[in-house]
């Protein structure tokens, strides 16, 4: 166990993605799945999401390509934080909330009986709406995630590779040691992205991730996204069609057809085609601002 | 401000009638909460004085550096200031001592009952269990003065301290610890309770287990409150009168037995008051002295939790 992470780490950096699935075990090769969907990517099948005897979501089946960003946008209540937590077992947390369906991982069912929660958020990170950093120092956000993992080589080093991933190094080097809170609201969201980053999942789930922000922030995170998809499956929620169509490879569509149905997964293609030439009416109004 | 915006809505007639109306209302809920806040204020005042200006004149008869420095308390043998010892350290010992092995109970066990409450209980059990606790902090101090007295006293000498006495420090300051763990456990669950979801999802979407989230993000973000509880926990231990009085007997003596009987400051006080020395005597001013003293170890431990919880209040 000299240091694996570390080495993991290095490869992610220096080889090409499609290289990746020879570093990591257990999780790579094997997926019969058709040439698109590599070993990192992820496979959902006839997910539906309960709150209690409410049905938010029925029915999503989408293919998550590794080292693609797949957006997914549609209108407010259609479910689509409640799907993007269902991917990371995160519902879990949510009193009452229940999913079935089939998710894999590669070729991992992350739903399977023996599998741990803890384990597969350590490999689907998520970053939310709101940021939310640690009541810590900002260099202790970052390590923190990364620590309790188990990690074991050069924090400073890993704390600062993760900060320049989240294109904030420059703004705090100055004072890793002040509060997560002394950030602007910015700023606490790229730290938050870097913290994800620095457990070094496989994906990252980003619920609507530069809602908050201003132009800049976002256009901060917007850069971001483009170099973490070299390393990283991403999948994003947002209401910014701009921002779909610019960063993201696919996306998928959420829709309630009905007042009180659940809500579904009404188009799913790649990016280009869902902002130019969808199949379905309902997408093409709401991605060119007929409605929603 | 909503008087504001509410007077858009009147028709225009009533307007200027209604809002003096109202300015009067206003005006007058204004002086009325104003005085709620200076009669507590002024009151506060009020004892300060009198409890200094009678400390002020036990320390002409004797000097404030007898009365720090002395190991002896024998303020009760005393006719004049020359034959008797005034330490107040064997009052004020007697009173940390029982807090320390009070807080060895209260503060670990209410922290441990907020943090299962918070983040461990069901919905359902939690609607129970919390008012439950607070209740439990309504329960006379006597009843848990008798109780140290004539049920744990007994019980741990029939059982593992066969050399404890009937009058002892032990007995009741564990009996305090208990009486304070609901005040500890209540205040700090409030604090816990309050961090926001988002921070525990946080770190669980780092792949936190249940454990790493309650103990090193939500007890670090609510510390604030935490410690805040911990001090009135233990100002309360510091002022407890009527289990210390009831169950630790009368012996101003300087030990660190805890089998023995040990006299608090505040113990000190009742014996006193409730004896048969005559107002002005000089066991009778002695009392103002060591109230004076007790009213300055509270003010510290309540600057020193101001302090702390504004420096490392959280803002979420
Ligand atoms: N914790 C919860 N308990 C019960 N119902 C919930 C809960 N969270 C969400 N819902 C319901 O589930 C449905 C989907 O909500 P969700 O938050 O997934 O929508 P969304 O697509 O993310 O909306 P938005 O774009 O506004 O964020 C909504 O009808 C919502 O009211
Ligand atoms: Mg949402």
């Amino acid at each position: 166990m000299a240091n694996p992470r570390r080495t993991k780490e290095e490869q992610k950096v220096t080889e090409a993605p499609q290289n990746r699935r020879d570093t990591k075990k257990g999780t790579g090769g094997a997926s019969s799945d058709d040439a698109g969907a590599s070993a990192f990517g992820m496979r959902i099948e006839n997910l539906s999401a309960h709150y209690g005897s409410f049905k938010a979501v029925t029915d999503v089946s989408m293919d998550i390509r590794a080292n693609k960003v797949t957006a997914l946008i549609g209108p407010s209540g259609c479910g689509k934080s409640t799907y993007i937590r269902c991917l990371n077992r995160m519902h879990e947390v949510i009193p009452g909330a229940r999913a079935e369906g089939r998710v894999r991982l590669g070729d991992q069912d992350i739903y399977a009986r023996d599998m741990d929660p803890v384990r597969i958020r350590r490999r689907i990170g998520m970053v939310f709406q709101k940021p939310n950093p640690f009541s810590k120092s900002i260099y202790e956000n970052v390590a923190w995630g990364a620590r309790i993992n188990g990690y074991k080589g050069d924090m400073d080093e890993l704390v600062e590779h993760s900060l320049k991933q989240a294109a904030l190094w420059e703004e705090v080097k100055d004072k890793l040691k002040k509060s997560g809170y002394d950030l602007s609201g910015g700023q606490q969201q790229r730290l938050c992205i870097a913290r994800t980053l620095a457990v070094e999942p496989e994906v990252i789930l980003m619920d609507e991730p530069a809602s908050a922000l201003d132009p800049v922030s976002t256009q901060k995170i917007e850069d971001t996204m483009d170099q973490l998809k070299q390393s990283y499956t991403v999948v994003i929620v947002t209401h910014n069609m701009q921002q779909a169509a610019r960063i993201s490879d696919y996306t998928g569509f959420f829709y309630i057809e009905n007042m009180g149905d659940p809500g579904r997964l009404w188009e799913f293609d790649e990016t280009e085609k869902m902002f130019s030439n969808p199949d379905r009416k309902e997408t093409e109004d709401y991605v060119t601002g007929r409605f929603g | 401000m909503t008087v504001e915006t509410r007077q858009g809505q009147g028709s225009g007639q009533n307007l200027w009638r209604e809002s003096r109306a109202r300015n009067v209302r206003e005006r007058l809920v204004r002086v009325v909460l104003r005085a709620c806040a200076y009669v507590s204020i002024l009151t506060t005042f009020g004892i300060v004085f009198v409890l200094f200006g009678e400390a002020f004149t036990f320390f002409q008869d004797v000097s404030i550096v007898r009365f720090l420095t002395e190991t002896q308390w024998t303020a009760g043998f005393a006719t004049t200031p020359e034959d008797g010892e005034f330490g107040i350290i064997v009052l004020a010992w007697a009173t940390i001592f029982s807090t320390i092995i009070a807080c060895v109970v209260a503060l670990p066990i209410g922290l441990g009952a907020a943090i299962y409450l918070s983040e461990y209980a069901s919905a359902g059990l939690r609607r129970w269990l919390k008012p439950a606790l607070e209740i439990l902090a309504g329960v006379p101090t006597i009843v848990y003065g008798f109780f140290a007295l004539t049920f744990v006293t007994p019980f741990l000498q029939g059982t593992i301290l066969p050399g404890i006495q009937i009058y002892n420090i032990l007995s009741a300051s564990l009996v305090m610890g208990v009486m304070i763990i609901p005040t500890v456990a209540s205040v700090s669950e409030d604090a816990i309770y309050a961090v926001p979801r988002g921070l525990r999802e946080g770190a669980y979407a780092l792949g936190a287990t249940k454990r790493e989230v309650a103990t090193k993000v939500v007890v670090p973000a609510a510390i604030s409150g935490i410690v805040a509880s911990f001090v009135l926990g233990i100002s309360r231990a510091v002022g407890e009168t009527m289990i210390m009085a009831v169950a630790a007997g009368a012996l101003a003596q300087l030990t660190v037995n805890p089998l023995e009987s040990m006299q608090t400051m505040t113990a000190y006080i009742v014996q006193v008051t409730s004896g048969e020395s005559p107002r002005g005597s000089l066991e009778y001013e002695t009392i103002f002295a060591v109230g004076a003293t007790l009213f300055v170890m509270t003010l510290l431990l309540n600057t020193i939790a101001y302090w702390f919880v504004r420096r490392f209040r959280e803002v979420y």
